[in-house]
C-alpha cells in the first residue's frame, strides 16, 4: 500500500530580480511501506528540496503530498508519520546537548513516552535498535564523544523515535567513512524491512541505489527524467543522461579506456555548467539538452514521458521514436 | 571539522563534572587570576561595609595622610576614605551588575528574538538596535542622567542598560542567524518541537559563551560609566560609589591640593575591576574554545 503519494510537486525559490527559480519541477511518485525507492542525481538536481519539501521544511507552490491517502494532514500527525535523516551527522547533533536528549526530545514532543524511567526506557531501546551498546553509555555521551558512523546511527535514532510511516534518507552516508557505509545502509534496510517504513534514499551513488532499493528516480535539474525498477534503470539506462551517470560510476565494470572517456566527458560537463547554470531557461525543451550528445532538434520541445519497459520511463524523444534515424526508418 | 575534535577529558564526564570544570578553570591563568580579584572585590562588596565603619562619620582629622588609625587617610571633611572605599565597592558592583543584567536580558530578546523569528519582527527589532547603535552614547546618557536626576540608583542602571545593549543584540542576532538553519534545529523542526522550546533549548545553550562574555563587557561597561556620570555630577551623590568619590575628591580641589590619598585608591579599584573582568572574560574565551587553550607541557615531560 502506498503511504506517501506525491502529485506534481514544484518548488520554486524567489531570486533577487527576476523570476523565481524552478528547483522542483511537477515531480510525481509513491512511496510504498517496506520498500525503498532511490533518487538520483547530481549536486544541485533539486534532491535535498524534494526532501525538505516531503519534510514540510520547505513551503511547495504546488502539487500535492498524500499521506495515507489523506489529501490534508495535521501538522503534528504529519510530523509522526515523516521523519527525516540528514546528510551530515556532524551538523544535525546539537554540541549543547548529550545523545539521550536527542532522543527524549522527540519520544516526548509526539507523545511516544511519558517523562521519567519510561522516556529512558524507550531511548534505550531506540539506541539498541540501530547497534548503539551499551545504550545507558551511549546516551550519557555528548555528540563530540561519537565517531560519524555514531551519530549517523544516533540520527537515525532520533528520525525513528516519532515511530514513522515514511523515512526520508538525504544522502546519509555520503559524509561517512567508505568503510561504515555499507554498515548504515544495512541498517536503514533492515529498520525498513522490521517496520515496515517506506524509505525514500537519496543519494548520488549508483551502485548503492541499485543494491538497497526497488525502484530508482533519476533526477536533472528539479525534473525526473528517468524511472523504473532498479536494475533495469541502472544497468540499462535509457535517457542520454542516466547513460553518462552510469558510465561515469566507478567499478561498474568498465575497461579502462571507457572509464577515461568517461572521465574526460565527466570534466567537459562540469566546464559547461557554469555558463549553463547562467543559461535561465532552455525554453519548454528538454533541460538536458545543452550537456546531451545526442541532442537533436525535437529537444526543443519537451520529451514526452515514454515507456521503455515494464515500470520503466524516460523523459525523452529518443525512446519516444522522435529521432531523426527513427523518422528515416520510417520513410523507408 | 576542527570543531569537532574530542575535548580535553572525555573520561568521567558525568561524575567530577563540577570539579572537573573548576579544574578546567584553574589551568588558565588568565582566568584564575581574573576570578581572584574579583572573589576579592566581591566579598568586600559583601561583607566590607559591616566592618569599615560609617563612611559618613566626620572627624577631627581634617584632610590627613594614611596613617595608622586612617589606613588611606581622611577627606577635608575628616571622614575615613578606606571605609568610604569599601563601601563604594557595594555600590559599584551593585550598578555594575544590575545594568548589565538588564542589558544582557534585553539584548538577547531583541536579538536571538529578532534572528529566529525573521521577516517584519526581525526588520523591527533590528532598526531599534541600529537606532540605539548610532546614538552617541555617553551624551545621550548624559542628557537622560540629567532629565532623571536625583531618582536614585535605579535611573542610573536603567540609563546605562539603555545605551549599552544594542551592539550585542547585532552580534546574537546574527549567530541566530546563522544557528537557525543549522540541521539540528530543521530536526527539532521536523520532529515537530515547539517554537519556544527550539530557541530556548536547541539555540540557547549554543550562544551562551557569547552571552557571557557580553555579559561581562556590559559590567565593565556599566562600572566605566557610572564612574564617569558620578564625576560629572548626574549620579546621586547620596549613593556612595568609586564614581562619587572621585566626584567629590574634584570639588574638594584634592588633585590640585596633593591629596592622593583621595583620588588614587578609587581610581585604581576601578582599573582593577576591569582588568579582572577582562582576564575572567579572556580566560573563559581560552577555556570554553578547546582552539585556544594553551597547552602547558606537563612537568617532567621535556
Amino acid at each position: 500500500m502506498t503511504a506517501l503519494d506525491v502529485t506534481g510537486l514544484t518548488v520554486d525559490f524567489p531570486q533577487p530580480g527576476g523570476r523565481p527559480f524552478r528547483a522542483v519541477d511537477r515531480v510525481s511518485f509513491s512511496l510504498r511501506a517496506g520498500r525503498t525507492l532511490a533518487l538520483v542525481g547530481e549536486s544541485g538536481s533539486g534532491k535535498s528540496t524534494v526532501v525538505r519539501a516531503l519534510s514540510r521544511l520547505v513551503t511547495p507552490t504546488e502539487g500535492e503530498i498524500r499521506l495515507d491517502g489523506a489529501r490534508r494532514t495535521r501538522g503534528a500527525d504529519y510530523r509522526r508519520a515523516v521523519q527525516m535523516v540528514f546528510q551530515d551527522p556532524f551538523a544535525s547533533l546539537n554540541p549543547a546537548h548529550t545523545i539521550g536528549h536527542h532522543l527524549h526530545r522527540p519520544l516526548l514532543a509526539g507523545g511516544k513516552a511519558r517523562r521519567g524511567a519510561d522516556v529512558q526506557r524507550k531511548a534505550e531501546e531506540l539506541l539498541r535498535s540501530v547497534n548503539l551498546t551499551p545504550p545507558a553509555d551511549v546516551a550519557r555521551k555528548r555528540p563530540h564523544e561519537l565517531s560519524g558512523g555514531q551519530r549517523q546511527r544516533v540520527a537515525i535514532a532520533r528520525a525513528l523515535a516519532p515511530g514513522p510511516q515514511v523515512l526520508l534518507a538525504d544522502e546519509p552516508v555520503s559524509m561517512l567513512d567508505v568503510s561504515i557505509r555499507l554498515e548504515i545502509l544495512g541498517l536503514l534496510d533492515r529498520l525498513k524491512d522490521e517496520r515496515g517504513l517506506a524509505l525514500l534514499y537519496v543519494t548520488h551513488d549508483l551502485a548503492t541505489a541499485r543494491h538497497f532499493s526497488s525502484e530508482v528516480m533519476v533526477m536533472y535539474r528539479g525534473e525526473i527524467v528517468e524511472r523504473g525498477p532498479s536494475d533495469e534503470v541502472i544497468l540499462a539506462p535509457r535517457h542520454p543522461y542516466t547513460q553518462l551517470l552510469a558510465s561515469a560510476a566507478t567499478g561498474s565494470g568498465v575497461s579502462r579506456e571507457e572509464a577515461r572517456a568517461a572521465r574526460a566527458a565527466r570534466l567537459a560537463a562540469r566546464a559547461r555548467r557554469d555558463a549553463e547554470r547562467r543559461e535561465i531557461v532552455v525554453g519548454d525543451g528538454c533541460r538536458f539538452r545543452p550537456r546531451c550528445p545526442l541532442a537533436m532538434d525535437a529537444c526543443a520541445r519537451r520529451p514526452p514521458e515514454a515507456e521503455v519497459g515494464p515500470g520503466h520511463r524516460a523523459l525523452c524523444w529518443l525512446p519516444a521514436g522522435a529521432g531523426t534515424a527513427g523518422s528515416t526508418n520510417s520513410c523507408a | 571539522m576542527t570543531a569537532t575534535l574530542p575535548t580535553a577529558t572525555p573520561a568521567a564526564p558525568e561524575r567530577a563534572a563540577g570539579l572537573g570544570l573548576l579544574r578546567l578553570a584553574l589551568r588558565s591563568r588568565r582566568l584564575a587570576l581574573g576570578l581572584g580579584v574579583l572573589a576579592v572585590f566581591a566579598l568586600t562588596a559583601v561583607i566590607g561595609p559591616w566592618l569599615a565603619g560609617d563612611p559618613d562619620a566626620v572627624s577631627v582629622d581634617l584632610g590627613q595622610a594614611p596613617s595608622g588609625a586612617h589606613w588611606l587617610g581622611t577627606t577635608q571633611t575628616g571622614q575615613d576614605v578606606f571605609a568610604q572605599l569599601v563601601v563604594s565597592a557595594r555600590g559599584t558592583l551593585v550598578i555594575g551588575a544590575a545594568a548589565a543584567v538588564i542589558a544582557t536580558v534585553v539584548s538577547v530578546v531583541i536579538g536571538i528574538g529578532g534572528g529566529f523569528l525573521g521577516g517584519v519582527a526581525d526588520e523591527t527589532l533590528s532598526l531599534i538596535s541600529n537606532v540605539f547603535l548610532v546614538i552617541p552614547g555617553l551624551p545621550l546618557v548624559i542628557v537622560v542622567a540629567a532629565y532623571v536626576k536625583g531618582d536614585g540608583v535605579l535611573s542610573t542602571v536603567l540609563v546605562i542598560a539603555l545605551t549599552s545593549w544594542a551592539a550585542s543584540a547585532r552580534v546574537l542576532r546574527a549567530q541566530t542567524l546563522s544557528l537557525r538553519g543549522r540541521d539540528y534545529v530543521l530536526a527539532a523542526r521536523v520532529y515537530g518541537e515547539k517554537r519556544w522550546r527550539i530557541v530556548l533549548v536547541e539555540i540557547l545553550p549554543n550562544e551562551l559563551a557569547i552571552i557571557v562574555s557580553q555579559f561581562i563587557h556590559a559590567v565593565i561597561f556599566a562600572v566605566l560609566t557610572q564612574a564617569g556620570l558620578a564625576f560629572l555630577g548626574l549620579a546621586d551623590p547620596a549613593y556612595l560609589t568609586w564614581g562619587t568619590m572621585l566626584y567629590f575628591a574634584q570639588n574638594a580641589e584634592a588633585l590640585t591640593g596633593g591629596a592622593w590619598w583621595w583620588f588614587v585608591p578609587p581610581g585604581l579599584c576601578i582599573a582593577l575591576l576591569g582588568a579582572a573582568l577582562s582576564l575572567v572574560s579572556f580566560g573563559l574565551d581560552e577555556v570554553l574554545d578547546p582552539r585556544l587553550r594553551t597547552r602547558r607541557p606537563r612537568k617532567g615531560a621535556r
